[in-house]
């Protein structure tokens, strides 16, 4: 699949456009919504929440035990607890990766991922492709996607089929023992968070910055 | 309303090839792509539809246009089409305005329905399977809205999380109420939905009301 259907359907793309563009001028005549309200919200995803809000609650998970309990038990409480623009409005559950599991997260019904947190998801993720395959081959999606899992490690799959919103709590890479939560937060990526990637190599930070 | 059977339950669907990751992805990878997410926000959020009349609305778009209009193509259709039947929009009202034919304006601009109230509820029954439960997706197909996948229809699984009782989007995608339910993770076994050559160690979890299940043993 192309991103959008735009490379084999290049017409929707315009067409798209121009329903958006008159959506938008009869809502706003309407007074349905308004311009400022649409650009706030923009400013807001492009902007304030992304997978840097995700990578803080992991290197804090990272660093701090009690709040890695308290985020697995309840992660929109635990969440909480630190100083980030969200916008949950569904309850979040973490699963944690583990040496004998690795986690992996998809909305198969259509796109449900925790934007409130992670921001918006990648097209991939709400593309045919990952959504039809990642329940039935996940250990080869994976593969694809250049994350090979022991055969030992069992892959589960989490389909975020109701209002629940899942992310995946990725182990701690190796070396980055005494490391500070900002420091960490560097090794953190967005796909590490979905379970399509790991965290970056400790060796690909540089030290001290 | 048209039957829940539709593209948009893709999983275990074959044929789509490759996940293609595109490289420093951009979040809207047009204007008009944010513009079209933040009004379907501020429109939920309004009250003017629920999430689950969003998403049928998505649903009941022709496989053809849903594969070929995109992600957020599909947004603006399944906005519009959610417009038009609360009476904002009338019939044909969006591409007409493209088409430089202003219709006249005696459609509604009151926001019916309630705002945005998060999708957790307090139900005074005690959930009917506690984690551990063996259960078995009940093989519904109903018409309309519903969030059981189609892959896990006739097959065995076990809970393994109570998650606490929820809206149920089957009735609330139409209007018909919250019907709060429990909503349980059930973990079902690769070998049980894809057969005897499915990957071994990779269990599927998901999340399925109270009506979707029905006990074994027990």
């Amino acid at each position: 699949m192309s991103r959008d259907g735009e490379e084999e359907h290049g017409h929707e793309h315009s067409e798209n456009e121009l329903r958006a563009e008159a959506l938008e001028t009869l809502l706003t005549e309407k007074g349905l919504v308004s311009s400022e309200a649409i650009d706030s919200i923009i400013r807001l995803f492009e902007e304030d929440i992304g997978p840097m809000n995700g990578a803080q609650v992991v290197a804090r998970a990272w660093t701090d035990e009690g709040f890695r309990r308290r985020l697995l038990a309840d992660a929109n409480s635990a969440i909480g607890e630190l100083d980030l623009t969200t916008m949950l409005e569904a309850p979040l559950v973490v699963v944690a990766n583990e040496p004998s599991v690795h986690n992996v997260v998809v909305c198969t019904l259509c796109s449900c991922y925790p934007s409130g947190l992670l921001g918006i998801s990648p097209a991939w993720y709400k593309d045919p492709s990952y959504r039809s395959r990642i329940v039935r081959e996940p250990r080869r999606v994976l593969s694809e996607m250049g994350l090979d899992i022991e055969p030992s490690t069992e892959v589960r799959v989490w389909d975020s089929s109701a209002e629940v919103r899942y992310m995946v709590l990725p182990a701690r890479p190796p070396g980055s023992a005494g490391w500070d939560v900002e420091r960490l937060a560097k090794l953190v990526t967005r796909d590490s968070m979905i379970g399509t990637g790991r965290p970056r190599d400790a060796s690909a930070v540089e030290s001290g910055k | 309303m048209s039957s829940v059977d539709g593209i948009h339950d893709m999983g275990g669907m074959q044929g789509f090839g490759r996940v293609v990751v595109e490289a420093e992805e951009p979040t809207f990878h047009a204007p008009w792509e944010g513009r079209v997410h933040a009004m379907v926000y501020l429109l939920i959020g309004g009250g003017v539809g629920s999430i689950d009349a969003f998403r049928h609305a998505i649903e009941r778009i022709t496989p053809v246009e849903y594969l070929s209009a995109g992600y957020y193509g599909r947004w603006v259709r399944a906005a519009e089409t959610l417009l038009v039947e609360r009476g904002l929009l009338r019939e044909g009202e969006l591409t007409r305005y493209i088409a430089g034919d202003r219709m006249p304006p005696s459609a509604g601009s009151t926001v019916p329905g309630e705002r945005l109230k998060g999708f957790v509820r307090e139900v005074a029954t005690e959930p009917r399977f506690a984690v551990g439960a063996e259960v078995r997706a009940r093989n519904l197909h109903p018409v309309g809205h519903t969030r059981l996948p189609g892959y896990v229809r006739g097959k065995r699984g076990v809970v393994r999380r109570v998650h606490g009782a929820y809206v149920l989007p089957d009735t609330n995608a139409h209007g018909r109420g919250e019907c709060p339910e429990y909503l349980f993770s059930v973990r079902f076994d690769g070998a049980e939905l894809w057969g005897e050559g499915a990957e071994s160690a990779a269990p599927v979890s998901v999340d399925l009301f109270d009506r979707y299940l029905d006990p074994i043993g027990a």
